[in-house]
Protein backbone atom coordinates (compact mmCIF):
# COMPACT_ATOMS: atom_id res chain seq x y z
CA UNK A 1 0.00 0.00 0.00
CA UNK A 2 2.91 2.10 0.64
CA UNK A 3 4.09 1.84 -2.83
CA UNK A 4 0.75 3.08 -4.32
CA UNK A 5 0.41 5.97 -2.11
CA UNK A 6 3.80 7.02 -2.88
CA UNK A 7 2.20 7.15 -6.50
CA UNK A 8 -0.09 9.23 -5.64
CA UNK A 9 1.88 12.26 -5.75
CA UNK A 10 3.66 11.37 -8.97
CA UNK A 11 1.26 11.70 -12.14
CA UNK A 12 3.76 11.24 -14.81
CA UNK A 13 4.11 7.74 -13.18
CA UNK A 14 0.91 7.24 -13.06
CA UNK A 15 0.53 7.63 -16.30
CA UNK A 16 3.00 5.45 -17.83
CA UNK A 17 2.23 2.89 -15.42
CA UNK A 18 -1.40 3.57 -17.30
CA UNK A 19 -0.21 3.39 -20.73
CA UNK A 20 2.55 0.15 -19.98
CA UNK A 21 -0.53 -1.97 -18.45
CA UNK A 22 -2.96 -1.34 -21.25
CA UNK A 23 -0.62 -2.07 -23.88
CA UNK A 24 0.49 -4.32 -21.99
CA UNK A 25 -2.75 -6.20 -21.82
CA UNK A 26 -3.20 -5.43 -25.96
CA UNK A 27 0.37 -7.24 -27.09
CA UNK A 28 -0.81 -10.61 -24.68
CA UNK A 29 -4.21 -10.41 -26.20
CA UNK A 30 -3.37 -9.80 -29.98
CA UNK A 31 -1.52 -13.61 -29.37
CA UNK A 32 -5.06 -15.08 -27.83
CA UNK A 33 -7.18 -13.29 -29.85
CA UNK A 34 -8.11 -16.54 -32.22
CA UNK A 35 -8.55 -18.47 -28.68
CA UNK A 36 -10.32 -15.63 -26.81
CA UNK A 37 -12.12 -13.74 -29.94
CA UNK A 38 -11.89 -9.97 -30.02
CA UNK A 39 -15.51 -8.76 -27.87
CA UNK A 40 -13.33 -10.56 -24.73
CA UNK A 41 -10.48 -8.27 -25.33
CA UNK A 42 -12.59 -5.24 -24.40
CA UNK A 43 -13.89 -6.67 -21.31
CA UNK A 44 -9.87 -7.87 -20.52
CA UNK A 45 -9.44 -4.16 -21.16
CA UNK A 46 -12.38 -2.61 -19.07
CA UNK A 47 -11.26 -4.49 -15.94
CA UNK A 48 -7.73 -2.82 -16.64
CA UNK A 49 -9.43 0.52 -16.42
CA UNK A 50 -11.33 -0.39 -13.42
CA UNK A 51 -8.54 -1.31 -11.66
CA UNK A 52 -6.66 1.33 -12.78
CA UNK A 53 -9.31 3.93 -11.36
CA UNK A 54 -9.04 2.33 -7.67
CA UNK A 55 -5.84 3.49 -7.11
CA UNK A 56 -5.12 6.47 -9.75
CA UNK A 57 -5.91 9.82 -10.05
CA UNK A 58 -8.87 10.69 -12.81
CA UNK A 59 -7.35 11.79 -15.55
CA UNK A 60 -4.34 9.05 -15.99
CA UNK A 61 -7.47 6.79 -15.62
CA UNK A 62 -9.94 9.26 -18.53
CA UNK A 63 -6.46 9.21 -20.84
CA UNK A 64 -5.97 5.27 -20.29
CA UNK A 65 -10.06 4.53 -20.55
CA UNK A 66 -9.62 6.70 -24.24
CA UNK A 67 -6.11 4.78 -25.01
CA UNK A 68 -7.69 1.30 -24.67
CA UNK A 69 -10.73 1.86 -26.45
CA UNK A 70 -8.51 3.12 -29.96
CA UNK A 71 -6.53 0.12 -29.18
CA UNK A 72 -9.18 -2.08 -29.03
CA UNK A 73 -10.29 -0.34 -32.20
CA UNK A 74 -7.28 -0.65 -34.34
CA UNK A 75 -5.96 -3.42 -33.54
CA UNK A 76 -9.13 -6.06 -32.62
CA UNK A 77 -12.37 -4.96 -34.11
CA UNK A 78 -12.47 -5.88 -37.82
CA UNK A 79 -10.80 -4.49 -39.91
CA UNK A 80 -8.09 -5.11 -38.03
CA UNK A 81 -5.15 -2.13 -38.49
CA UNK A 82 -7.85 0.60 -39.16
CA UNK A 83 -9.77 2.75 -37.18
CA UNK A 84 -12.82 1.58 -39.41
CA UNK A 85 -15.61 -0.52 -37.87
CA UNK A 86 -16.96 -2.56 -40.69
CA UNK A 87 -20.31 -3.55 -38.83
CA UNK A 88 -22.93 -1.22 -36.91
CA UNK A 89 -22.61 -4.15 -34.39
CA UNK A 90 -19.16 -3.49 -33.81
CA UNK A 91 -19.83 0.20 -34.27
CA UNK A 92 -22.01 -0.11 -30.91
CA UNK A 93 -19.97 -2.39 -29.08
CA UNK A 94 -17.50 0.40 -29.29
CA UNK A 95 -19.38 2.88 -28.47
CA UNK A 96 -21.12 1.18 -25.58
CA UNK A 97 -17.07 -0.03 -24.67
CA UNK A 98 -15.95 4.02 -24.52
CA UNK A 99 -18.90 5.17 -22.81
CA UNK A 100 -18.58 3.18 -19.99
CA UNK A 101 -14.75 2.78 -19.50
CA UNK A 102 -15.15 6.88 -19.10
CA UNK A 103 -18.16 5.89 -16.22
CA UNK A 104 -16.56 3.49 -14.80
CA UNK A 105 -13.28 6.44 -14.56
CA UNK A 106 -15.43 9.13 -13.03
CA UNK A 107 -17.63 6.56 -10.90
CA UNK A 108 -14.67 5.53 -9.02
CA UNK A 109 -13.11 8.44 -9.05
CA UNK A 110 -16.04 9.87 -7.30
CA UNK A 111 -16.89 7.65 -4.86
CA UNK A 112 -13.24 7.70 -4.00
CA UNK A 113 -13.67 11.41 -3.66
CA UNK A 114 -16.31 10.70 -1.11
CA UNK A 115 -14.80 8.17 1.26
CA UNK A 116 -11.54 10.56 1.47
CA UNK A 117 -14.12 13.57 2.64
CA UNK A 118 -15.72 11.13 5.12
CA UNK A 119 -12.52 10.12 6.27
CA UNK A 120 -11.30 13.64 6.95
CA UNK A 121 -14.17 14.58 8.66
CA UNK A 122 -13.68 11.57 11.05
CA UNK A 123 -10.00 12.25 11.41
CA UNK A 124 -11.20 15.67 12.54
CA UNK A 125 -14.00 15.11 14.50
CA UNK A 126 -11.84 13.06 16.24
CA UNK A 127 -9.44 15.71 16.38
CA UNK A 128 -11.81 17.94 17.99
CA UNK A 129 -13.26 15.33 20.83
CA UNK A 130 -9.13 14.84 21.60
CA UNK A 131 -8.82 18.77 22.10
CA UNK A 132 -11.83 19.16 24.33
CA UNK A 133 -10.73 16.71 26.56
CA UNK A 134 -7.21 18.03 26.89
CA UNK A 135 -8.44 21.27 27.43
CA UNK A 136 -10.57 20.42 30.13
CA UNK A 137 -8.58 17.63 32.04
CA UNK A 138 -5.73 20.60 31.60
CA UNK A 139 -7.81 23.41 33.24
CA UNK A 140 -8.77 21.55 35.49
CA UNK A 141 -5.35 20.37 36.40
CA UNK A 142 -3.75 23.52 36.28
CA UNK A 143 -7.05 25.42 37.78
CA UNK A 144 -7.54 23.64 40.97
CA UNK A 145 -4.27 24.14 42.54
CA UNK A 146 -4.60 27.88 41.25
CA UNK A 147 -8.05 27.89 43.21
CA UNK A 148 -6.37 26.33 46.00
CA UNK A 149 -3.78 28.49 46.19
CA UNK A 150 -6.05 32.14 45.54
CA UNK A 151 -8.65 30.56 47.85
CA UNK A 152 -6.26 30.08 51.01
CA UNK A 153 -4.58 33.31 50.67
CA UNK A 154 -7.93 34.80 50.72
CA UNK A 155 -8.81 33.39 53.87
CA UNK A 156 -5.86 33.86 55.66
CA UNK A 157 -5.60 38.11 54.03
CA UNK A 158 -9.64 38.59 54.64
CA UNK A 159 -10.82 36.78 57.67
CA UNK A 160 -7.88 35.99 59.64
CA UNK A 161 -9.18 36.61 63.14
CA UNK A 162 -11.82 33.86 62.39
CA UNK A 163 -8.67 31.24 61.65
CA UNK A 164 -8.66 28.94 63.72
CA UNK A 165 -4.06 28.37 64.70
CA UNK A 166 -5.33 24.67 63.12
CA UNK A 167 -7.19 26.22 60.07
CA UNK A 168 -4.31 28.62 59.28
CA UNK A 169 -1.79 25.95 59.43
CA UNK A 170 -3.83 23.86 57.07
CA UNK A 171 -4.50 26.67 54.76
CA UNK A 172 -0.18 26.98 54.76
CA UNK A 173 -0.13 22.88 54.16
CA UNK A 174 -2.53 23.11 51.31
CA UNK A 175 -1.06 25.98 49.48
CA UNK A 176 2.28 23.66 49.45
CA UNK A 177 0.60 21.17 48.32
CA UNK A 178 -1.15 22.78 45.40
CA UNK A 179 2.48 24.60 44.92
CA UNK A 180 4.20 21.39 44.17
CA UNK A 181 1.19 19.97 42.18
CA UNK A 182 0.98 22.79 40.00
CA UNK A 183 4.93 22.82 39.39
CA UNK A 184 4.52 19.44 38.64
CA UNK A 185 1.96 20.21 35.53
CA UNK A 186 4.01 22.97 34.27
CA UNK A 187 7.27 20.78 34.14
CA UNK A 188 5.02 17.93 31.96
CA UNK A 189 3.56 20.08 30.07
CA UNK A 190 7.06 21.69 29.30
CA UNK A 191 8.64 18.43 28.88
CA UNK A 192 5.88 17.38 26.43
CA UNK A 193 6.70 20.42 24.26
CA UNK A 194 10.02 19.55 24.18
CA UNK A 195 9.36 16.23 23.02
CA UNK A 196 7.17 17.69 20.74
CA UNK A 197 9.55 19.82 19.14
CA UNK A 198 12.02 17.28 19.02
CA UNK A 199 14.75 19.72 21.26
CA UNK A 200 15.41 16.64 23.00
CA UNK A 201 19.37 15.85 22.95
CA UNK A 202 20.62 13.52 25.65
CA UNK A 203 23.30 15.02 27.88
CA UNK A 204 24.90 11.47 28.69
CA UNK A 205 26.92 11.29 31.40
CA UNK A 206 28.07 8.71 34.29
CA UNK A 207 25.32 8.07 36.36
CA UNK A 208 25.53 6.34 39.49
CA UNK A 209 22.05 4.59 39.72
CA UNK A 210 21.75 3.40 43.22
CA UNK A 211 22.42 6.97 43.74
CA UNK A 212 19.57 8.42 41.39
CA UNK A 213 17.18 5.82 42.63
CA UNK A 214 16.81 7.01 45.88
CA UNK A 215 16.41 10.58 45.20
CA UNK A 216 14.02 10.10 43.41
CA UNK A 217 11.95 7.67 45.41
CA UNK A 218 13.26 10.17 48.68
CA UNK A 219 11.29 13.07 47.18
CA UNK A 220 8.33 14.04 49.46
CA UNK A 221 5.70 13.78 46.72
CA UNK A 222 6.57 10.42 46.60
CA UNK A 223 7.61 9.68 49.60
CA UNK A 224 4.35 10.31 51.35
CA UNK A 225 4.28 7.86 54.47
CA UNK A 226 1.42 6.00 52.65
CA UNK A 227 2.83 3.46 50.24
CA UNK A 228 6.11 1.52 50.71
CA UNK A 229 8.58 2.23 48.46
CA UNK A 230 11.59 -0.92 48.26
CA UNK A 231 14.55 -0.50 46.62
CA UNK A 232 17.75 -3.17 47.19
CA UNK A 233 20.63 -1.01 46.25
CA UNK A 234 23.93 -3.23 44.56
CA UNK A 235 27.38 -3.00 45.10
CA UNK A 236 28.03 -4.40 41.78
CA UNK A 237 26.29 -2.09 39.47
CA UNK A 238 28.03 -0.33 36.99
CA UNK A 239 28.01 3.11 36.30
CA UNK A 240 26.07 4.20 32.90
CA UNK A 241 26.15 6.71 30.85
CA UNK A 242 22.85 8.02 30.43
CA UNK A 243 21.31 11.68 30.86
CA UNK A 244 20.55 11.94 34.19
CA UNK A 245 17.82 14.48 34.41
CA UNK A 246 15.60 12.65 31.51
CA UNK A 247 16.20 9.22 33.70
CA UNK A 248 14.98 11.02 36.87
CA UNK A 249 11.82 12.14 35.05
CA UNK A 250 10.99 8.59 34.05
CA UNK A 251 11.53 7.26 37.13
CA UNK A 252 9.24 10.11 38.94
CA UNK A 253 6.83 9.60 36.47
CA UNK A 254 6.32 6.03 36.90
CA UNK A 255 6.65 6.07 40.51
CA UNK A 256 4.10 8.96 40.96
CA UNK A 257 1.79 6.58 38.99
CA UNK A 258 1.78 4.34 40.75
CA UNK A 259 1.62 6.19 44.04
CA UNK A 260 -1.43 7.83 42.27
CA UNK A 261 -3.18 5.20 41.38
CA UNK A 262 -2.21 2.37 43.88
CA UNK A 263 -4.26 1.99 47.36
CA UNK A 264 -2.27 3.28 50.57
CA UNK A 265 -0.40 0.57 51.88
CA UNK A 266 0.46 -0.64 48.60
CA UNK A 267 4.80 -2.10 48.03
CA UNK A 268 6.19 -0.53 45.36
CA UNK A 269 9.70 -2.73 44.25
CA UNK A 270 12.55 -1.11 42.29
CA UNK A 271 15.45 -2.90 40.54
CA UNK A 272 17.88 -2.08 38.28
CA UNK A 273 20.92 -4.10 36.54
CA UNK A 274 23.09 -4.01 34.06
CA UNK A 275 21.89 -6.36 30.97
CA UNK A 276 23.55 -6.96 27.82
CA UNK A 277 24.96 -3.64 27.17
CA UNK A 278 21.67 -1.60 28.60
CA UNK A 279 20.39 -0.56 31.79
CA UNK A 280 17.53 -2.07 32.38
CA UNK A 281 14.93 -1.39 34.96
CA UNK A 282 11.94 -2.68 36.65
CA UNK A 283 9.38 -0.74 38.40
CA UNK A 284 6.58 -3.30 39.90
CA UNK A 285 3.50 -2.26 42.40
CA UNK A 286 0.96 -4.93 44.22
CA UNK A 287 -1.96 -2.66 42.91
CA UNK A 288 -4.76 -3.58 41.03
CA UNK A 289 -3.18 -3.37 37.66
CA UNK A 290 -4.29 -2.58 34.51
CA UNK A 291 -7.54 -3.31 33.01
CA UNK A 292 -6.01 -5.58 29.96
CA UNK A 293 -7.88 -3.28 26.87
CA UNK A 294 -5.52 0.05 28.84
CA UNK A 295 -2.25 -1.71 28.17
CA UNK A 296 -1.74 -1.00 24.56
CA UNK A 297 -3.25 2.71 25.17
CA UNK A 298 -0.81 4.09 28.76
CA UNK A 299 1.74 5.63 27.06
CA UNK A 300 -0.35 7.20 24.30
CA UNK A 301 -0.58 10.92 25.07
CA UNK A 302 -3.56 12.42 27.37
CA UNK A 303 -4.98 8.79 27.88
CA UNK A 304 -6.29 8.37 30.91
CA UNK A 305 -7.72 5.29 32.14
CA UNK A 306 -11.91 5.13 31.68
CA UNK A 307 -13.46 6.85 34.93
CA UNK A 308 -9.97 7.67 36.68
CA UNK A 309 -10.43 10.04 39.47
CA UNK A 310 -9.49 13.59 39.06
CA UNK A 311 -5.77 14.88 38.85
CA UNK A 312 -3.97 13.70 36.33
CA UNK A 313 -3.39 14.91 32.46
CA UNK A 314 -2.60 11.81 30.62
CA UNK A 315 1.33 13.38 30.11
CA UNK A 316 2.90 11.76 32.45
CA UNK A 317 3.45 8.26 30.90
CA UNK A 318 3.76 9.73 27.49
CA UNK A 319 6.70 11.94 28.59
CA UNK A 320 8.12 8.17 29.98
CA UNK A 321 8.00 7.02 26.64
CA UNK A 322 9.25 10.22 24.67
CA UNK A 323 12.24 10.28 27.35
CA UNK A 324 13.21 6.78 27.06
CA UNK A 325 13.14 6.45 23.04
CA UNK A 326 14.89 10.10 23.10
CA UNK A 327 17.96 7.35 24.44
CA UNK A 328 17.14 4.63 22.01
CA UNK A 329 15.46 2.48 24.83
CA UNK A 330 12.25 0.84 25.18
CA UNK A 331 9.70 0.47 27.78
CA UNK A 332 6.61 -2.23 28.42
CA UNK A 333 3.91 -2.72 30.76
CA UNK A 334 2.61 -5.67 31.92
CA UNK A 335 -0.06 -6.89 34.59
CA UNK A 336 2.03 -8.81 37.11
CA UNK A 337 0.51 -13.11 37.70
CA UNK A 338 0.53 -12.48 41.41
CA UNK A 339 -1.76 -8.89 40.78
CA UNK A 340 -0.23 -5.34 40.38
CA UNK A 341 1.95 -3.79 37.37
CA UNK A 342 5.30 -4.13 36.13
CA UNK A 343 6.92 -1.37 33.84
CA UNK A 344 10.45 -2.87 31.94
CA UNK A 345 12.57 -0.08 30.94
CA UNK A 346 15.51 -1.22 28.95
CA UNK A 347 18.25 1.71 27.62
CA UNK A 348 20.94 1.12 25.77
CA UNK A 349 24.13 2.56 28.09
CA UNK A 350 28.13 2.53 28.14
CA UNK A 351 28.94 0.87 31.08
CA UNK A 352 31.54 1.62 32.97
CA UNK A 353 32.92 -1.00 35.88
CA UNK A 354 35.67 1.46 37.46
CA UNK A 355 33.80 0.39 40.81
CA UNK A 356 34.75 -2.94 40.44
CA UNK A 357 38.39 -2.47 39.25
CA UNK A 358 40.67 -4.40 42.03
CA UNK A 359 42.78 -1.57 44.53
CA UNK A 360 45.59 -0.50 43.07
CA UNK B 1 -28.61 29.52 66.23
CA UNK B 2 -28.26 27.06 64.19
CA UNK B 3 -25.45 27.07 62.01
CA UNK B 4 -26.51 26.82 57.93
CA UNK B 5 -25.66 23.55 56.70
CA UNK B 6 -23.91 23.49 53.31
CA UNK B 7 -23.24 20.32 51.31
CA UNK B 8 -20.19 20.57 48.96
CA UNK B 9 -20.22 17.78 46.17
CA UNK B 10 -16.92 17.83 44.88
CA UNK B 11 -14.03 15.25 43.77
CA UNK B 12 -10.67 17.38 44.72
CA UNK B 13 -9.77 16.79 47.76
CA UNK B 14 -8.06 20.21 48.04
CA UNK B 15 -11.37 21.98 47.18
CA UNK B 16 -13.02 20.68 49.48
CA UNK B 17 -10.16 21.10 52.33
CA UNK B 18 -10.64 25.35 51.54
CA UNK B 19 -14.19 25.16 51.57
CA UNK B 20 -14.20 23.63 54.43
CA UNK B 21 -11.91 25.88 56.37
CA UNK B 22 -13.07 29.02 54.85
CA UNK B 23 -16.53 28.38 55.54
CA UNK B 24 -16.34 26.76 58.80
CA UNK B 25 -14.48 30.02 60.02
CA UNK B 26 -17.98 31.83 58.94
CA UNK B 27 -19.97 29.97 61.27
CA UNK B 28 -21.36 27.69 58.56
CA UNK B 29 -21.34 23.81 59.11
CA UNK B 30 -19.87 22.01 56.16
CA UNK B 31 -20.85 18.69 55.02
CA UNK B 32 -18.36 16.87 52.08
CA UNK B 33 -19.06 14.23 49.44
CA UNK B 34 -16.47 13.52 47.00
CA UNK B 35 -18.81 11.74 43.83
CA UNK B 36 -22.51 12.80 42.60
CA UNK B 37 -23.92 9.37 44.28
CA UNK B 38 -22.54 10.15 47.27
CA UNK B 39 -23.74 13.49 47.71
CA UNK B 40 -26.90 12.84 46.27
CA UNK B 41 -27.72 10.32 49.05
CA UNK B 42 -26.40 12.95 51.57
CA UNK B 43 -28.34 15.60 50.48
CA UNK B 44 -31.41 12.94 50.52
CA UNK B 45 -30.79 12.18 54.11
CA UNK B 46 -30.20 15.40 55.78
CA UNK B 47 -31.32 17.97 53.29
CA UNK B 48 -29.20 21.17 53.58
CA UNK B 49 -29.53 24.53 53.90
CA UNK B 50 -27.34 25.18 50.29
CA UNK B 51 -25.00 23.16 48.14
CA UNK B 52 -22.20 23.91 45.94
CA UNK B 53 -22.24 21.43 43.31
CA UNK B 54 -18.71 20.97 41.20
CA UNK B 55 -19.39 20.46 37.42
CA UNK B 56 -17.02 17.65 36.94
CA UNK B 57 -17.21 14.61 38.67
CA UNK B 58 -15.58 11.59 38.37
CA UNK B 59 -19.02 9.24 38.65
CA UNK B 60 -22.13 10.94 37.44
CA UNK B 61 -21.72 14.28 35.68
CA UNK B 62 -22.25 17.55 37.99
CA UNK B 63 -25.69 17.77 35.24
CA UNK B 64 -27.35 14.28 36.39
CA UNK B 65 -26.91 15.60 39.61
CA UNK B 66 -28.51 18.72 39.19
CA UNK B 67 -31.31 17.17 38.16
CA UNK B 68 -31.82 14.63 40.15
CA UNK B 69 -31.49 17.01 43.19
CA UNK B 70 -34.03 19.85 41.50
CA UNK B 71 -36.83 16.92 41.55
CA UNK B 72 -37.39 17.23 45.13
CA UNK B 73 -34.46 19.58 46.44
CA UNK B 74 -36.21 23.12 46.24
CA UNK B 75 -33.15 25.14 48.48
CA UNK B 76 -30.27 26.74 46.40
CA UNK B 77 -27.87 24.77 44.59
CA UNK B 78 -24.56 26.94 43.45
CA UNK B 79 -22.56 25.71 40.87
CA UNK B 80 -18.22 25.22 41.02
CA UNK B 81 -17.20 24.63 37.72
CA UNK B 82 -13.23 24.77 36.76
CA UNK B 83 -13.65 25.47 32.99
CA UNK B 84 -15.17 28.37 31.78
CA UNK B 85 -17.01 26.44 30.03
CA UNK B 86 -20.03 28.72 29.36
CA UNK B 87 -22.01 25.79 27.83
CA UNK B 88 -21.86 24.32 31.14
CA UNK B 89 -23.00 27.12 33.58
CA UNK B 90 -25.83 28.20 31.18
CA UNK B 91 -26.72 24.28 31.00
CA UNK B 92 -26.63 24.25 34.87
CA UNK B 93 -28.36 27.56 35.46
CA UNK B 94 -31.52 26.98 32.42
CA UNK B 95 -31.40 23.34 35.17
CA UNK B 96 -32.03 25.46 37.81
CA UNK B 97 -29.23 26.21 39.63
CA UNK B 98 -29.41 29.78 41.08
CA UNK B 99 -25.79 30.61 40.90
CA UNK B 100 -22.25 29.94 39.71
CA UNK B 101 -18.74 30.24 40.56
CA UNK B 102 -15.61 29.56 38.01
CA UNK B 103 -12.29 28.22 40.27
CA UNK B 104 -10.33 30.05 40.89
CA UNK B 105 -13.17 32.30 42.76
CA UNK B 106 -11.93 34.55 45.48
CA UNK B 107 -13.22 33.74 49.27
CA UNK B 108 -15.04 36.74 49.71
CA UNK B 109 -17.15 36.67 46.57
CA UNK B 110 -18.23 32.97 47.86
CA UNK B 111 -18.81 33.84 50.78
CA UNK B 112 -21.09 37.20 49.19
CA UNK B 113 -22.77 34.59 46.99
CA UNK B 114 -23.43 32.49 49.84
CA UNK B 115 -25.20 34.61 51.73
CA UNK B 116 -27.33 35.97 48.80
CA UNK B 117 -28.11 32.53 48.12
CA UNK B 118 -29.30 31.47 51.72
CA UNK B 119 -31.15 34.57 51.90
CA UNK B 120 -33.44 33.80 48.68
CA UNK B 121 -34.43 30.24 50.79
CA UNK B 122 -36.30 32.44 53.09
CA UNK B 123 -36.95 35.70 50.85
CA UNK B 124 -39.59 33.24 48.63
CA UNK B 125 -42.67 33.94 50.76
CA UNK B 126 -43.27 37.76 50.90
CA UNK B 127 -43.37 39.13 47.45
CA UNK B 128 -46.06 41.69 47.79
CA UNK B 129 -43.73 44.20 49.43
CA UNK B 130 -41.59 47.03 46.96
CA UNK B 131 -38.65 45.67 46.20
CA UNK B 132 -35.60 47.60 47.26
CA UNK B 133 -32.00 47.62 45.47
CA UNK B 134 -29.55 50.60 46.59
CA UNK B 135 -31.38 53.49 45.20
CA UNK B 136 -34.04 51.74 43.08
CA UNK B 137 -37.82 50.75 44.30
CA UNK B 138 -39.66 48.28 41.99
CA UNK B 139 -43.38 47.82 43.36
CA UNK B 140 -44.90 44.69 41.60
CA UNK B 141 -48.35 45.86 42.80
CA UNK B 142 -48.74 49.12 41.13
CA UNK B 143 -45.80 48.25 38.90
CA UNK B 144 -43.77 51.25 38.83
CA UNK B 145 -40.46 52.00 39.78
CA UNK B 146 -38.52 54.95 41.67
CA UNK B 147 -35.00 55.83 41.77
CA UNK B 148 -33.95 57.85 44.45
CA UNK B 149 -37.91 58.67 44.99
CA UNK B 150 -38.18 59.50 41.72
CA UNK B 151 -40.90 57.96 39.19
CA UNK B 152 -39.41 56.31 36.42
CA UNK B 153 -41.03 55.77 33.05
CA UNK B 154 -40.36 52.89 31.53
CA UNK B 155 -41.73 51.29 28.49
CA UNK B 156 -43.76 48.20 29.03
CA UNK B 157 -40.91 45.57 27.78
CA UNK B 158 -38.36 47.32 29.78
CA UNK B 159 -40.42 47.12 32.69
CA UNK B 160 -41.18 43.86 32.30
CA UNK B 161 -37.39 43.09 31.78
CA UNK B 162 -36.83 45.05 35.02
CA UNK B 163 -39.58 42.83 37.11
CA UNK B 164 -37.94 39.96 35.78
CA UNK B 165 -34.84 41.12 37.01
CA UNK B 166 -35.96 42.46 40.35
CA UNK B 167 -37.32 38.96 41.02
CA UNK B 168 -34.62 37.48 40.50
CA UNK B 169 -32.15 39.41 43.12
CA UNK B 170 -28.64 38.47 42.96
CA UNK B 171 -29.35 35.82 40.67
CA UNK B 172 -27.62 34.96 37.38
CA UNK B 173 -29.96 35.15 34.50
CA UNK B 174 -29.42 33.53 31.63
CA UNK B 175 -29.73 35.31 28.24
CA UNK B 176 -32.09 32.14 26.78
CA UNK B 177 -33.79 32.29 30.06
CA UNK B 178 -35.17 36.17 30.06
CA UNK B 179 -35.50 35.91 25.87
CA UNK B 180 -38.37 32.80 26.87
CA UNK B 181 -39.45 35.11 29.52
CA UNK B 182 -40.40 37.87 28.18
CA UNK B 183 -40.38 37.66 24.46
CA UNK B 184 -41.73 34.01 24.78
CA UNK B 185 -40.15 30.46 23.04
CA UNK B 186 -38.85 30.88 19.69
CA UNK B 187 -36.82 34.03 20.30
CA UNK B 188 -34.17 32.16 22.87
CA UNK B 189 -31.43 33.03 19.79
CA UNK B 190 -32.79 36.62 19.33
CA UNK B 191 -29.85 38.19 21.90
CA UNK B 192 -29.96 41.44 20.05
CA UNK B 193 -33.27 42.42 21.50
CA UNK B 194 -31.87 41.82 24.89
CA UNK B 195 -28.73 44.16 24.60
CA UNK B 196 -30.78 46.93 23.23
CA UNK B 197 -33.21 46.71 25.77
CA UNK B 198 -30.76 46.01 28.65
CA UNK B 199 -28.51 49.38 27.16
CA UNK B 200 -32.15 51.62 27.40
CA UNK B 201 -32.78 50.11 30.92
CA UNK B 202 -29.39 50.80 32.09
CA UNK B 203 -29.40 54.33 30.47
CA UNK B 204 -32.62 55.02 33.24
CA UNK B 205 -31.82 53.15 35.97
CA UNK B 206 -27.83 53.74 36.00
CA UNK B 207 -25.61 56.38 37.46
CA UNK B 208 -23.41 55.73 35.15
CA UNK B 209 -24.84 53.56 32.55
CA UNK B 210 -20.98 52.78 31.29
CA UNK B 211 -20.51 51.15 34.58
CA UNK B 212 -23.30 49.30 35.47
CA UNK B 213 -24.31 48.78 39.34
CA UNK B 214 -27.83 47.17 39.14
CA UNK B 215 -27.77 45.14 35.73
CA UNK B 216 -24.64 43.44 35.91
CA UNK B 217 -23.31 41.79 32.66
CA UNK B 218 -22.21 37.70 33.46
CA UNK B 219 -19.47 37.85 30.34
CA UNK B 220 -21.36 34.94 27.89
CA UNK B 221 -23.72 33.52 30.25
CA UNK B 222 -26.65 36.55 30.93
CA UNK B 223 -27.36 39.24 33.62
CA UNK B 224 -27.17 39.83 37.18
CA UNK B 225 -29.67 42.13 39.01
CA UNK B 226 -28.51 43.48 42.34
Amino acid sequence: MDALSRLKHQPTAQYLIAFSLISLIAVIAHFSVDLTGYKVVALILLLAVSLLAMVFDIWPVLTAAVFSALLWNFFFIPPVFKFTIATPEDALLFLMYFVIALLNAVLTSKIRKAERKAREKEERELTIKLYNTVLSSLSHELKTPIATIIGAVDALKETPNKLSEQHRSELLTEMEIAGTRLNRQVENLLNMSRLESGFIQPKLDWCDLNELIFQVIRMPELNNGEHDIRFDPSEAMPLFKLDRGLLEQILFNIIHNSVQYTPPGSVITIRAKQQAGNCHLTIADNGPGFPAEALPNVFKKFYRLPKSAAGGTGLGLSIVKGFIEAQHGTVSLENRVDGGARFTITIPAEVSSLNNVPHE
Amino acid sequence: MNKPEILIIDDEPQIRKLLQISLESNDYKVLQAATGKEGLIMAANHPPELILLDIGLPDISGHEVLQQLRDWYHKSIIILSVQNGEQDIVRALDNGAIDYLTKPFRTLELLARIRSAIRRNELNTNQNDPIQCGDLEIDLISRTVRKNGQLLKLTPTEYKLLALFARHEDMVLTHQFILKEIWGVGYQSETQYLRVFVAQLRKKLEDDPNSPQHIVTESGVGYRFS
